[in-house]
């Protein structure tokens, strides 16, 4: 039945490997899809989860892969689009919003600095900026969160252009 | 104001990667108190101190636990809530950070208490970087017996698994967290059935928060009543909060209840940036309430919050000052609604966009009588008829502020 509904899609062995290590992390369990897809997603240096990957966990963890599609959009930190290297995320809550350097300003720097807007990738896709809520760093703002990492207290321009060059 | 460590007691006094670290500072010493002890007394304990939930939602935690030691079922789940997704909120990630063991320990009390037999822990996605620190001190539990089967000789079994979101503030909701534990998108559902007779899985569930949870070992040990000799009323023993917005010194605080919000504030979080006057203080994140300067002196406690119009909530404590208008920091807080809103119902997926489209019409001047009628209109259709708590909540916000700064909400819109 799962079979019928599954596409086959060739993945490289080496790919397959990489999905088999995490899903074997997790025992193969599906109720950890949100955690394996959080991972699976940095196994691709775009940080998403493409089709055919969806479809090969599908079938791995004997899901329908309709139940994937519905987690990887659902949840924030999922995506089903290619990104870029480094997302950079500004939080868009009140608490970041009012201080030091805000959000506004946050992002003014960054538009500036990387020459995009907000939701645009610069064009070596290596950054994105992005809005997001709340990610539990209140007390450190400024800050940005780059794939899972708060970088905080970024109160100058010249701290932010140094993370940037940093990241490589 | 009283300098009280007993939620943070372990704080900085252990080394959070080992197991033998812990016991050598009476780990684990609760656990072996508690399981000769009869349940019931565990539980009449904690409803002796009447500890309150400290999720948000201010259930009596003592009460939850005879509850649900009193459900029918041999496949009882115990479920630790550390999604911690409301906005200034970040007092869990202190406990998970510095004291992992002790949350690990309270879970293994509780389960002995409700009668678990699997316990979940639901950790946001935002703090995976915890992950490994948690998954480690489980590893060591169950080498040393604490977790597993025939724990401590005492025939009982419980082990937890770790689950980690990705994203989605609703996901805190308990039947939201449930379906995400089930491996779906957490989309809330109705209630009945509730979680306590039917939660994941169709199991009965009992669901607490990562701080509540974390007081019991802590109480169970607390032979001086050192935690009873805290507070007043209904508010007894000490809270964590977390400040931050305009403060010098945001970051996370134990409190003995009764400390007032202008120590909170001034002495523990450093007051407010450049010696700006106040503009407002949400209390209990984004879904919390507000206030203005006037509820400085009052005392930190269920009670008096409630009398002056707002909560404790999930302990949070943003401070706003005078820089940021009203108007623009309810636009702020909606728009976290607008994005965080699982979109499910009718009520919350609309009510949010079209208070997001008067608020911003406000800001240009051009709302009219109407749209402020209508906006005050579905707040409370919100509140009345959402399905889950988040779409009855969403509004605290706004109607406090409504009855706190009556003179924003002038037709043609606002300064
Ligand atoms: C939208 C929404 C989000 C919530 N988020 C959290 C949360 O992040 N952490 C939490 O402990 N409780 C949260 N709650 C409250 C829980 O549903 C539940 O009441 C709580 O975890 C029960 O534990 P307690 O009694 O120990 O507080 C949320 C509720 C709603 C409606
Ligand atoms: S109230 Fe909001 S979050 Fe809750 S189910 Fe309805 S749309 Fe979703
Ligand atoms: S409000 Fe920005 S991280 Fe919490």
């Amino acid at each position: 039945m799962l079979a019928a509904m599954t596409k086959e899609y060739p993945l490289s062995q080496e790919l397959r490997e990489k999905i088999d290590r995490i899903l074997d992390a997790h025992e193969r369990d599906y109720t950890q899809i949100v955690n394996i897809l959080m991972e699976v997603q940095d196994l691709n240096e775009k940080h998403y989860v493409p089709e055919p990957v969806a479809y090969y966990l599908a079938k791995k963890l004997e899901i329908p892969v309709a139940r994937i599609f519905d987690c990887i959009t659902f949840y924030g930190q999922l995506s089903e689009k290619p990104r870029a290297k480094y997302p950079i995320q500004v939080c868009n809550s009140p608490s970041c919003r009012v201080n030091a350097v805000n959000t506004v300003q946050m992002l003014e720097i960054l538009e500036d600095l990387l020459d995009i807007k907000l939701g645009e990738t610069t064009y070596d896709g290596r950054f994105t900026i992005e809005t997001t809520s709340c990610y539990g760093a209140c007390d450190r703002a400024p800050a940005v969160r780059i794939n899972g990492k708060v970088y905080d207290h970024l109160d100058s321009r010249e701290k932010i252009e140094a993370l940037l060059r940093s990241l490589q | 104001m009283r300098d009280i460590k007993f939620l943070t007691k372990n704080f900085g006094k252990y080394d959070t990667s080992s197991i033998d670290s812990y016991l050598s500072i009476g780990g684990f010493d609760a656990l072996k108190k508690a399981v000769t002890m009869e349940p019931t007394a565990i539980s009449d304990l904690i409803a002796s101190v009447k500890v309150k939930g400290r999720g948000g939602a201010e259930y009596d935690m003592g009460r939850k636990w005879s509850q649900a030691r009193d459900v029918k079922g041999d496949n009882k789940l115990l479920i630790c809530n550390a999604d911690e997704g409301e906005t200034t909120t970040f007092k869990d990630r202190e406990l998970i950070k510095n004291d992992p063991f002790n949350l690990l320990e309270a879970m293994i009390i509780g389960a002995y208490v409700v009668g678990a037999v699997e316990g979940f822990i639901y950790m946001r996605g935002e703090y995976a970087c915890y992950r490994p620190l948690l998954l480690d001190a489980m590893r060591q539990c169950r080498e040393k017996g604490f977790l597993g089967k025939n724990i401590l000789g005492k025939g009982f079994d419980f082990d937890i698994k770790l689950y980690s979101g990705a994203g989605a503030y609703v996901c805190g909701e308990g039947t939201a967290l449930i379906r995400s534990i089930e491996g779906k998108a957490g989309r809330p559902r109705m209630k009945p059935p509730f979680i306590k007779v039917s939660g994941a899985f169709a199991r009965p569930t009992c669901l607490n928060n990562v701080e509540s949870f974390s007081i019991v070992p802590h109480l169970l040990l607390d032979e001086k009543g050192e935690y009873a000799s805290c507070g007043s009323g209904n508010s007894i023993g000490t809270k964590m909060v977390s400040v931050a917005g305009n403060v010098n010194r945001p970051g996370v605080f134990e409190i003995p209840f009764g400390t007032t919000v202008r120590e909170i504030i001034y002495d523990l979080a450093g007051g407010v940036q450049h010696n700006h006057g106040i503009r407002l203080i949400q209390f209990g994140g984004a879904s919390g309430k507000i206030a203005d300067a006037s509820i400085l002196d009052t005392p930190y406690t269920y009670e008096a919050l409630r009398g002056a119009g707002v909560m404790v909530g999930s302990g949070g404590i943003l401070v706003i000052d005078e820089r940021t208008s009203v108007l623009d920091f309810l636009r702020m807080n909606q728009d976290f609604f607008s994005e965080e809103s699982c979109g499910q119902c009718t009520p919350c997926r609309e009510g949010n966009l079209h208070i997001k489209i008067i608020l911003d019409k406000m800001a240009e001047g051009k709302a009219t009588e109407e749209d402020l009628r209508v906006m005050e209109k579905i707040a409370r259709v919100m509140s009345m008829s959402s399905l889950c708590g988040l779409g009855e909540t969403a509004q605290n916000t706004l109607m406090s502020a409504m009855r706190v700064f009556p003179e924003v909400f002038q037709a043609g819109g606002a300064r």
